[in-house]
């Protein structure tokens, strides 16, 4: 299993969120992940599940703390650098978030544009090696016949898996996942997560997602953390989990979960 | 059964009352305030009817005359829009709050686009006549101006209705502001911004007609000349073809517009 000798590259140190509106997100979140985990966090809606993963990628700003990502900060980066950091931390999304009127092509290909000038890649001038590496995430997810049609023409499930592969091109060393399986059906669901498993054991990205399902947390995580109110209340490499710990973490106490 | 108790707001509809009860009393007093006399325009009718019967006889010599400043016309009306267009796109992603989150800069660029949305084209007609002369020019510059007001607002207001999320994607990816709004934003809004120009275009067309009047070209301007030599058998011809050539830009443009949905 994970090796202690190994370096996190994920590093919480601190990390509190408190809304504009008041409510507090997150308090005192410490955690590390180490290269090669497979990280479920499960929690109850509200838990701050969500306001976790966007900090590690800066979509939402911390008020406290810090996040190193493989030892650098992206809590303090700016511009190119917090460009830079962002390329190694890839995101799927439970809505997908794909332009539905552009080209499946054109969406996974969006995964490299942190490496191009703006100009070069509204032109669409990717580099062959980069259509050769969506071609190839396509393949993957068993969708390359799809590569020219719009996205709107394809399935939930369908879509899902052309997020998956534009976080592939991405070659990022971390996936985040929000909830990728919350508006998929269970086949399809097993699918996607089947797609981050391979690229967790085949390509050896750090995975980290949010799940609601304790099904499939325990069937694909390495490590489960469980998140309440905003605070770590549990965290267990997956041979120490039982069901009535995962019981638990719901049921703990039944006011929290109500913010948003 | 057990409902939760609706506040009194709710359960008599006051907003709705309320306001039907403020716009009543704002279209009487305003009805008040004018003194409007609706009489004036049934006793006059017979001047209307004298009118009426000399453009009856159009002076169809005079139709070939027509044909060159409607032609322009509608030059006008092309160029405006394209240039208005082109300002404008960058100006509604300034403006816009989900691409530039930044209130000071959205809110003062609005400001200042709201100025020059209240100037009226006829105004701004008078002014470029005054600095560029009579002429074409004028008109060009007149609804190049109305244009990019109309347009940036119509576009910005676009941009701030479309779905977010992949626009928080391509940041997620590490790519540029710039990349966000290429590959996400541009694609989702541009059939809905392509029917806006098309409709500002016949906007165009139609305020371009009156534009002349100022002496701002096309075919306002000979409107204006037939009207005060009395030549209202040539009046007729002008007003007619500005009809054809409204009604015919209208149909195709919103031919066009229904395609694109």
């Amino acid at each position: 299993m994970t090796k202690p000798e190994l370096k996190p590259v994920i590093d919480v140190q601190h990390v509190s969120k408190i809304y504009d509106n008041g409510t507090s997100g997150l308090s005192d979140i410490n955690l590390q992940v180490k290269p090669g985990e497979f990280v479920v966090i499960v929690g109850l809606s509200g838990a701050g599940k969500s306001t976790l993963m966007r900090s590690l990628n800066r979509l939402h700003q911390v008020t406290e703390g810090h996040v190193l990502i493989d030892g650098r900060s992206i809590t303090e980066a700016k511009g190119r650098n917090l460009r830079q950091l962002r390329r190694d931390v890839a995101m799927i999304f439970q809505n997908f978030n794909l332009v539905k009127q552009s080209t499946v092509l054109r969406n996974v290909l969006a995964g490299r544009l942190g490496y191009y000038p703006t100009w070069q890649s509204s032109l669409g001038l990717f580099k062959e090696a980069d259509k050769q590496r969506a071609y190839k995430a396509l393949e993957r997810v068993n969708l390359l016949d799809k590569v020219y049609q719009r996205v709107d023409q394809l399935s939930g499930g369908q879509q899902q898996r052309v997020a998956v592969a534009r976080a592939f091109v991405q070659d990022p060393k971390i996936v985040l996942a929000d909830e990728p399986t919350a508006s998929l059906d269970p086949k399809t669901a097993h699918l996607v997560m089947n797609d981050l498993k391979s690229m967790n054991q085949e390509l050896g990205k750090t995975v980290v997602a949010n799940l609601h399902s304790v099904a499939l947390a325990k069937e694909y995580a390495t490590r489960i953390i469980g998140l309440r109110a905003g605070r770590i209340v549990y965290d267990e490499s997956i041979q120490n989990v039982t069901d009535a710990d995962l019981a638990d973490i719901y049921n703990g106490d039944s006011s929290v979960g109500e913010r948003q | 059964m057990k409902l939760p108790k609706q506040t009194i707001v709710q359960r008599f509809h006051i907003r709705f009352f309320g306001s039907l009860i403020i716009l009543l009393g704002l279209l009487i007093a305003s009805n008040n305030f004018l003194k409007l006399d609706f009489s004036a325009l049934v006793q006059n009718f017979d001047q209307f009817l004298a009118l009426f019967k000399e453009m009856m006889h159009p002076d169809w010599k005079s139709a070939p005359f027509v044909v060159q400043p409607m032609l322009e016309t509608i030059q006008m009306a092309l160029i405006g829009t394209t240039l208005g267009t082109l300002l404008a796109i960058p100006a509604a992603i300034v403006a816009a709050r989900n691409v530039v989150t930044n209130k000071w800069i959205t809110g003062f660029v609005r400001i200042i686009f709201n100025m020059i949305r209240t100037l009226p084209d006829l105004l701004l007609a008078a002014l470029f006549v005054a600095i560029v002369g009579i002429g074409p020019y004028a008109g060009v510059l007149t609804l190049t101006i109305f244009s990019f007001g109309m347009i940036t607002k119509l576009f910005y207001e676009c941009i701030e209705t479309i779905d977010n999320g992949p626009l928080e994607a391509i940041l997620a990816t590490g790519g540029k502001r710039s990349a966000m709004v290429m590959f996400a934003i541009l694609p989702q809004v541009s059939s809905r911004f392509i029917s806006y120009i098309l409709y500002t275009f016949e906007i165009n067309v139609r305020a371009s007609t009156v534009l002349g009047y100022l002496g701002a070209g096309g075919i306002g301007q000979q409107l204006q000349t037939s009207l005060s030599q009395f030549r209202y058998d040539q009046t007729a011809v002008i007003i007619l073809a500005i009809l054809i050539v409204v009604l015919a830009i209208d149909g195709l443009s919103n031919f066009a517009r229904e395609r694109l949905q």
